[in-house]
């Protein structure tokens, strides 16, 4: 009788660091007043590499603690560094427009750390508990971030839209969890798909309701309407950290959650993620063309881009997972490449956001504009760019799969997203120059060259990352 | 048998070169040097080039210089190769680059250095192209050459450069992915896309039909057929001199290429049951493609026209799938990528001195310009297809070939190069005979010595290989002599099935 033994901590040590981590951060900062901003950013980018070492460095293989809530396999090394270097990459990029807007507090870093954390956890979650208490940690900070420019009515009202969604979609999302409950007498994903059998009308509508959670969290239609407001309205450091991490933690609980706790009823939760698809995709194409804010173009690309990671999920086989395991990973670098460039569009009299400021923007600065426009080309999915090789995947899943009419509705819609795509090249390439931004920071300059860099050269050796892809997508199977 | 990789050497040497202008400075002496080091890279190329075909055996069918990496895992590798089809496609390209460059010598001034960087780049996915020997690593270079294209014709090209630029890269694109999917398809079903492989792998009659569909919607833009050859006009208007001339010389001829590499080969049943379908659609583009040309008021237009009529007797011959129609299939390929290109290089030695293409702004040009005259003139006699050019021996083996299957198209068919010696002729008449009336005519130049360097081995090319075609031929032969062998066997195993049944 050893009521009181302790689980085996090991598994959950990268969680540890960035959770005791964060914990001295805000000691540090609250203690030294003055000019803490800088040394705390500094600090929270290396505590996060720190965590990807740890993680790097576990013991190899499926290790499981907490009663089997909380899961650390292939599946979630991967996507959990990659959510580091979206979150590190996002802190990085904010130092520089910290210092011109005058908004430099150092809990932004934390938070974003905290967010962090509850993002590992998040893809870590083995049953609907921990899946719950992870998404809740990495909301809540969000929120706040959302919010953090307190005198701009904007981004207020961005944090608001956010929470006040967010909060509603927690609520559809526990009401399903707790069907599922009702129905299969478990909350832990393995039981659930033991117990679920072969379904039932109670068993649909929770996964309908947990569905419908995950989906606002990706921003897949039709659960997007927050992600243009808060993405405009969200400093733009901030929405370039929305764009990147969060999505990469929502889609590993969404793929973790369809697959390992409902492995039997595939074809039937697949009908919902082939709608979310189609949907987002198409909307994510046709609602672009319209924009003239370059935040909100990116917005409705990213809901556009979801809908292609999700098209590797609605196969349902290892094939489809390793497609979104490689198209959220190329999706993280190619968005945060586009927003180190956003990030400089600096005059001197601000910020700015229309597209049509990028006009001439090969003659003004050509070397932003070259990294720009391939990283566009990518998003597009042109080979030879990284973005071909991540829509390559998902649709080699979904022909394998059967699923034609999606696979041929998904390469039109990629047609037709093109064109706004090439509206900004166009801008940058055919028209006239409006005049220079501001010289462009140095952390920025990295974050562009390194996402551009890899876009361009992916296809010269291509194989690690879909190997570990597809290692990790085997994990879950 | 190559102990250094020469194809690949052939595909990425461009690359290096736009490496090499990508770190040049951007004054007086490093245009200069950009327009240097574009030229050397693309003679190279082209020198590297002839090794292939002085080291080619044309007596064996099988790809040759064959390379093979790992690439992607799961049997999709970078594979490289050439056999008799693509080896001519490939000499094509590396030879109109050097000439694509001088023909920009002057009349790019603005942003040489990128200008440069994209043809050269456009030349490694070209080439790529012709070579490749993995499905994937085909999609590749077949797509990547958008972009440069789309450049070329955005930055460099005329008024209406931005409709036109979207509309061929969209249009194009949405022909492409189709192919993509049907890639897939072929992928799970045959467990790799290896073409040597594919080539030898029966699918089934429904994928082949599909994937059937899916390679035509691709080709049939590339191509252009009719009648989604609508791009093709506005493209070639509005993009600059290089760019028509490597846009109709051989952008087009990837698609007649994917045809004979894919579509014939790989679904032969898919092929045989739907050559009528293409038969129609090759006469319509003749005939109406022909009627359009003689409406023209633009010169570049109305060569535009005239390719996709000329590309009409090309699908015509490839689907009658006999020696003689796939031989001058390929045969007027190359010899429509010689006359064409030089044909829209004569339009632009004249745009170069009166910056228009309205036929009706020029006339009397040969009482100032006797050279320029003979030249269009023996392109002009080219592309209607007279014997003794290099156009009259595509024609005719196409239309041999052809009526040896189908008696009507070949006879439809022929009324269509009725048509074309009408509307050359009259633009030749119109441009180069009459009075020299025009005021701003009266002192236009002759062609010079760069413009005679870059016409003089594609006269030499069009007669010879219209009096001696034989080293195309002969190249080509037994690759297609196999490709027909094979396709008669597979179709035939079919109709004897049905008959057993």
């Amino acid at each position: 009788m050893n009521v009181a033994q302790l689980p085996n901590l090991l598994p959950f040590l990268p969680e540890f660091v960035l959770g005791v981590g964060a914990m001295a951060l805000l000691l540090v900062g609250v203690s030294r007043r003055a000019d803490t901003g800088h040394v705390v950013d500094a600090a929270a980018i290396v505590l996060l590499a720190v965590a990807g070492v740890v993680i790097a460095l576990l013991p190899a293989g499926k290790l499981i603690t907490f009663g089997g809530s909380f899961i650390v396999d292939d599946f979630a090394r991967f996507l959990k560094i990659l959510a580091l270097l979206g979150s590190a990459a996002a802190i990085a990029m904010s130092l520089d427009y910290a210092k011109h807007e005058g908004e430099q507090h150092f809990e932004y870093s934390v938070l974003i750390v905290l967010s962090t954390l509850g993002m590992l956890m998040l893809i870590s979650a083995a049953d609907l508990i921990a899946l719950y208490l992870g998404l809740e940690l990495m909301s809540l900070p969000l929120y706040v971030v959302a919010a953090s420019h307190r005198n701009s009515l904007r981004s207020t009202e961005a944090g608001l839209k956010y929470f006040v969604l967010g909060a509603l979609s927690s609520g559809m999302l526990l009401y399903g969890a707790s069907l599922i409950y009702g129905f299969t007498g478990t909350v832990n994903f393995a039981g659930i798909a033991h117990a679920a059998g072969q379904g039932g009308v109670g068993l649909i509508f929770g996964i309908v309701f947990l569905f419908a959670g995950f989906c606002f969290k990706v921003s897949a239609v039709p659960f997007h309407m927050w992600t243009p407001d808060v993405y405009e309205g969200a400093p733009t450091p901030i929405t370039a950290f929305f764009a990147a991490a969060p999505k990469v933690a929502g889609i590993a609980m969404f793929v973790r959650a369809a697959v390992m706790a409902f492995p039997g009823i595939t074809s039937q939760w697949q009908q919902i993620v082939v709608f979310v698809a189609i949907a987002s995709m198409a909307l994510g194409s046709f609602a672009a063309i319209g924009q003239r804010n370059i935040k909100r173009l990116m917005a409705y690309s990213s809901i556009g881009h979801m809908g292609f990671a999700l098209v590797g999920l609605a196969a349902g086989t290892s094939e489809g997972v390793q497609g979104v395991l490689v198209y959220v990973a190329i999706y993280i670098t190619m968005t945060l490449g586009v927003f180190a460039v956003i990030l400089s569009m600096r005059r001197r009299t601000g910020m700015v956001e229309s597209i049509d400021q990028l006009a001439g923007l090969s003659r003004t600065h050509p070397t932003m504009a070259f990294f720009l426009a391939m990283l566009l080309f990518s998003m597009a999915g042109i080979p030879p760019l990284a973005g071909f090789f991540a829509k390559f995947y998902v649709f080699l899943a979904a022909i394998k799969a059967g699923l034609y009419a999606l696979a041929v509705i998904g390469v039109v819609t990629s047609v037709i997203g093109a064109y706004y795509y090439l509206y900004i090249v166009k801008l940058m390439y055919f028209d006239e120059p409006v005049g220079k931004f501001e010289e462009m920071p140095y952390e920025l300059r990295v974050v562009l060259a390194i996402c551009g860099l890899f876009n361009i050269f992916f296809f010269v050796y291509p194989a690690p990352l879909v190997g570990i892809a597809s290692a990790a997508a085997h994990s879950l199977f | 048998m190559a102990s250094w990789p020469i194809l690949s050497v052939v595909t990425f040497l461009p690359l290096v070169g736009a490496l090499f202008i990508a770190l040049l400075p951007e004054d007086e002496a490093g245009i200069r040097n950009a327009r240097w080091t574009a030229l050397w890279t693309t003679l190279i190329t082209f020198i590297t080039s002839l090794i292939l075909v002085w080291r080619f055996d044309p007596a064996s069918a099988d790809f040759q210089f064959v390379e093979k990496h790992a690439w992607l895992g799961g049997n999709i590798n970078y594979a490289m190769g050439v056999d008799g089809i693509s080896l001519p496609f490939v000499v094509l390209t590396t030879a109109l680059m050097p000439i694509s460059i001088l023909a920009s010598w002057t009349s790019i001034q603005l942003r040489v250095r990128d200008y440069m960087i994209a043809f050269l780049v456009l030349e490694t996915l070209m080439v790529g192209t012709f070579c490749a020997l993995d499905l994937v690593l085909f999609y590749l270079f077949f797509e990547g050459g958008l972009i440069p294209m789309f450049l070329i014709i955005g930055v460099w090209g005329g008024p209406r450069r931005v409709y036109a630029s979207f509309k061929f890269f969209l249009y194009t694109l949405l022909g492409s992915v189709l192919m993509l999917l049907a890639i897939m398809a072929m992928y799970w079903e045959a467990g790799t896309t290896d073409i040597a492989s594919l080539l030898h792998h029966s699918f089934p009659l429904s994928l082949q039909k599909w994937a059937w569909f899916a390679f035509l919607a691709s080709f049939a833009v590339k191509l252009p057929m009719w009648p989604v050859h609508t791009w093709l006009p506005d493209a070639h208007v509005e993009a600059p001199t290089a760019g028509s001339v490597i846009l109709a010389a051989i952008l087009l001829k990837m698609g007649g290429y994917g045809f004979l590499r894919f579509s014939l080969p790989m679904f032969p049943d898919a092929s045989a049951q739907l050559a009528p379908l293409i038969y129609a659609l090759s006469v319509v583009a003749i005939v109406y493609t022909s009627l359009v040309a003689l409406m023209q008021e633009d010169m570049k237009k109305l060569i535009a026209y005239s390719s996709v009529a000329h590309m009409g007797f090309v699908t015509m011959g490839i689907f009658a799938v006999t020696a003689q129609g796939v031989a001058g299939g390929i045969f007027q390929m190359v010899s429509h990528g010689i006359v064409s290109a030089a044909l829209f290089l004569c339009v632009g030695i004249v745009y170069d001195r009166m910056h228009t293409r309205e036929i009706a702004a020029y006339g009397g040009l040969v009482n100032r310009m006797p050279l320029y005259a003979f030249v269009f003139m023996v392109f002009t006699l080219a592309n209607v297809g007279l014997p003794g050019t290099s156009g009259f021996v595509g024609e005719f083996l196409s239309l041999i070939g052809t009526f040896r299957v189908n008696t009507w198209v070949a006879t439809l068919a022929t009324i269509g190069t009725i048509l074309s010696a009408a509307y050359a002729l009259w633009l030749y008449r119109k441009i180069i005979f009459g009075k020299l009336e025009k005021p701003n005519l009266f002192n236009i130049k002759d062609i010079g010595l760069r413009e005679i360097a870059i016409m003089a081995p594609l006269v030499i090319l069009t007669i010879v290989f219209g009096i001696y075609p034989k080293p195309v031929l002969d190249i080509s032969s037994a690759s297609v002599a196999q490709l027909i062998d094979n396709y008669q066997h597979a179709v035939g195993a079919v109709r004897s099935a049905a008959l057993a049944r």
